[in-house]
């Protein structure tokens, strides 16, 4: 059979055991989303790799200790260890000089490496049931069955609705802890909440991505969102759908190719959104930093040769040929020509016969431009006390992002003045 | 004879990863070592498949390349689309070690990797592969390379001890000098990568951060020498190699996993000490001030 009628026939849920899949993979991965979210904007990113790592020897135990494979009982373990490994971090930053860094790779390595211990003890010891266990390492989506995603329901819909019901504590103390504190939400309450809602996402996603990968599911669908906004509605409702469509495409992935484990395809999936998240993400993405790079280009380059157009005696309509305007501007002969055709096309000057003039528009733009170059070295000699020979460079910057407002609020905080400090006139 | 080649070989990891891990707590850069150790896995997996061996050389060159790809993208994640540092390294490493777990279970006809082994490495079967130098057994190949590698380190670190710890202790005093930061932190992550790769096969990628991060920390909070907490790492080290050895022996688990808990215990008591001491010399200031 080939890919792609694999791939239809898991989402046509050809078969039973898909339907599970499907969903088990869809709640869990949305659940990681949501609570990924918050995470991510208390910066405690990495607590989410520290908790993944450290359910390990908690499940181990919860075998050890029940003799079966009981989703239950696997999830109660998981989420015993993992919620002691937060609190040995925290424990361990605060109260000895060790660095937070170095409490979370310590943790994380020895918890995961009493997990193995525990794990290779079982395997050793022989007890056939524990097929299935080192599962939990690489996650096997398909190794899910019906009563577990009734139970990730339950426990997503309990997770869910604590969210909910927290919200707006839970914004203020991910964005803000301190003005929380101080205007009276229970913060430490807030904490417990979600590094509760965390451990147990941790413990019941570990089934479908395993503990390894895990730590991913709670940070990258939530940066991809960050791509995209700074409010936290919309960055949450994105994480989550992100999320989840990723955990269906990777168990689809996942399921078509047997043997191929679930979580690295998960990941690599909701990773590829991160990618393409950061490349053209309305809100911090690379492609709309480049977008808005050039257009304030453009605006400095338009600026920089009108100014040139700027004659100090006649303060009105000017004729320049190229080359006097070429030797005027330190400008390359390429970037001085698109300045000129970016003033033509805004009617700011004519071109006839090799002859530019400017418009009566142009003038006024060009004494636009001068007035706030002078006024701000003005400005900055006065102020600051700079020689006036030293306020130049500064002024040749700024001319460009002040705005009326700020020339107005220049002009008043000077007086109105009519010579910069060069003693040249401020034209009006 | 097995039981000796063994514990060699955890101490040899124990005491490169110890050195390496002193600068690395220091400098706050645990978790870049965290991120390295999984990413070099794509790397490494290429490697074998390409070449179809487990020549030291290639292998080395396929960590490199993926060591080099991760820290490009935890630098483009945090640097030119200004996402947060810890979310920048979660993306950065989980993506790759995706990739590697992957390629590995795409390849897996034809490499003699497997998935476990990648976690929490193979060194029961270190003594099986052995060395023969002009057809005499000189003992397991993985020591050699090991040993090797310890030597490069600890001579790397021998060379440039002054600027590294300068760069690791006052880096804007270090900068004013006119010693290069950056080229130093490269120095040191090129230490970590070479110790990482040769230890995966033994160790594996998660548990060789205990031993980077484990016995640094333990001899951190003991001394304020920091010639001292190098020796008192690499002591720490290879003591949990050899009760760790043992453990997994009575437990019949494995014995990296084993020698991570035996270091967890070593933090753990070093910090209940260092707690009890400090409560101590609490109350004899408290008595000393009654007293006057």
């Amino acid at each position: 059979m080939n890919f792609f009628t694999e791939i239809a026939s898991f989402f046509t849920f050809s078969e039973p055991n898909v339907k599970v899949v499907f969903w088990g993979s869809l709640i869990l991965c949305s659940i990681s989303g949501l609570v990924g979210t918050f995470t991510l904007l208390r910066k405690r990113s990495l607590i989410g790799d520290v908790i993944s790592h450290s359910v390990l020897p908690g499940i181990a135990l919860a075998f050890i200790i029940g003799q079966q494979k009981n989703p239950l009982y696997l999830i109660i373990g998981a989420t015993v260890t993992g919620w002691i490994s937060t609190y040995l971090v925290d424990y361990i930053t605060k109260h000895s000089k060790i660095k937070n860094d170095t409490a979370i790779a310590l943790i994380l390595s020895v918890f995961f490496g009493v997990g193995v211990l525990l794990l290779t003890h079982i395997q050793h010891s022989g007890n056939a049931s524990q097929s299935g266990l080192d599962q939990f390492i690489f996650g096997r989506a398909s190794a899910m069955n019906m009563s577990d995603v009734w139970l990730f329901t339950i426990v997503g819909s309990i997770i869910t609705l604590l969210v909910v019901v927290f919200f707006r504590g839970l914004s203020l103390l991910s964005f803000d802890e301190s003005y929380s504190q101080s205007i009276g939400f229970p913060n430490e309450l807030l904490k417990l909440v979600l590094s509760i809602t965390t451990v147990v996402t941790v413990a019941m996603g570990v089934q479908a991505v395993g503990v390894v990968l895990m730590s991913a599911l709670l940070i990258t669908p939530a940066a991809c969102a960050k791509f995209w906004t700074n409010k936290i509605i919309p960055m949450a409702i994105l994480a989550v759908v992100l999320s989840g469509v990723s955990g269906v495409l990777g168990s689809a992935i996942s399921y078509t190719y047997n043997g191929m484990p679930t979580g690295p395809w998960i990941v690599v999936v909701i990773s590829l959104f991160a990618f393409i998240s950061a490349f053209i993400g309305s809100k911090h993405g690379l492609l709309k930093k480049y977008i808005q790079r050039a257009k304030n280009n453009t605006k400095i380059l338009r600026e920089n040769t009108i100014k040139l157009f700027f004659n100090p005696d006649t303060l009105g309509e000017t004729t320049f040929q190229f080359e006097d305007i070429f030797e005027k501007s330190n400008m390359q002969r390429g970037t001085l020509k698109k300045g000129l055709k970016l003033l033509k096309s805004d009617d700011l000057i004519t071109l006839d016969n090799g002859t530019y003039t400017t418009t009566e528009e142009g003038i006024n733009e060009a004494k636009a431009i001068v007035r706030k170059h002078r006024l701000w070295e003005l400005y900055i000699s006065r102020f600051m006390h700079l020689q006036p020979d030293h306020v130049h460079d500064d002024a040749e910057g700024i001319e460009h992002v002040i705005t009326p407002e700020i020339e107005k609020e220049l002009e008043k905080e000077l007086d109105f003045p009519t010579k910069d400090p060069h003693d040249s006139d401020i034209p009006y | 004879m097995i039981d000796f080649w063994i514990i060699l070989t955890a101490s040899l990891v124990a005491t490169t990863t110890a050195i390496l891990g002193c600068f690395l707590i220091m400098r706050k850069m645990a978790m870049i070592g965290d991120a390295i150790s999984h990413a070099v896995l794509p790397g490494i997996v290429i490697a074998y498949y390409l070449t179809n061996s487990r020549a030291s050389f290639p292998i080395l060159l396929g960590a490199a390349a993926s060591g080099m790809v991760v820290t490009y993208l935890i630098q483009f994640f945090n640097q030119r689309v200004k996402l947060q540092q810890d979310a920048s390294i979660g993306i950065s490493y989980t993506f790759l070690f995706a990739i590697g777990i992957i390629l590995i279970s795409l390849f897996s006809n034809d490499v003699d990797l497997d998935q476990d082994c990648v976690l929490y490495g193979e060194i029961a079967y270190v003594p099986l592969d052995t060395l023969t130098l002009g057809g005499f057994n000189v003992g397991p190949r993985q020591v050699w390379i090991l040993g090797t590698t310890l030597l490069i380190i600890a001579g790397s670190v021998f060379i440039g001890y002054r600027k590294l710890v300068l760069t690791t202790f006052d880096p804007a005093f270090a900068a004013a000098m006119g010693v290069s930061v950056v080229l130093w932190q490269y120095y040191l992550m090129a230490g970590v990568s070479l110790a990482t790769v040769v230890s995966f096969e033994s160790v594996g990628a998660v548990l060789v951060i205990a031993f980077l991060s484990g016995p640094a920390a333990t001899a951190f909070l003991l001394t304020k020498d920091f010639k001292k907490m190098i020796y008192l790492a690499i002591g720490f080290g290879i003591s949990a190699s050899i009760i760790g050895y043992y453990m997994a022996d009575w437990l019949a688990g494995s014995i990296a996993g084993a020698i991570a808990t035996i270091i967890g215990v070593q933090f753990a008591l070093a910090f209940i000490y260092i707690q009890f001491l400090r409560k101590s010399r609490i109350s004899e200031t408290l008595e000393n001030k009654v007293l006057t």
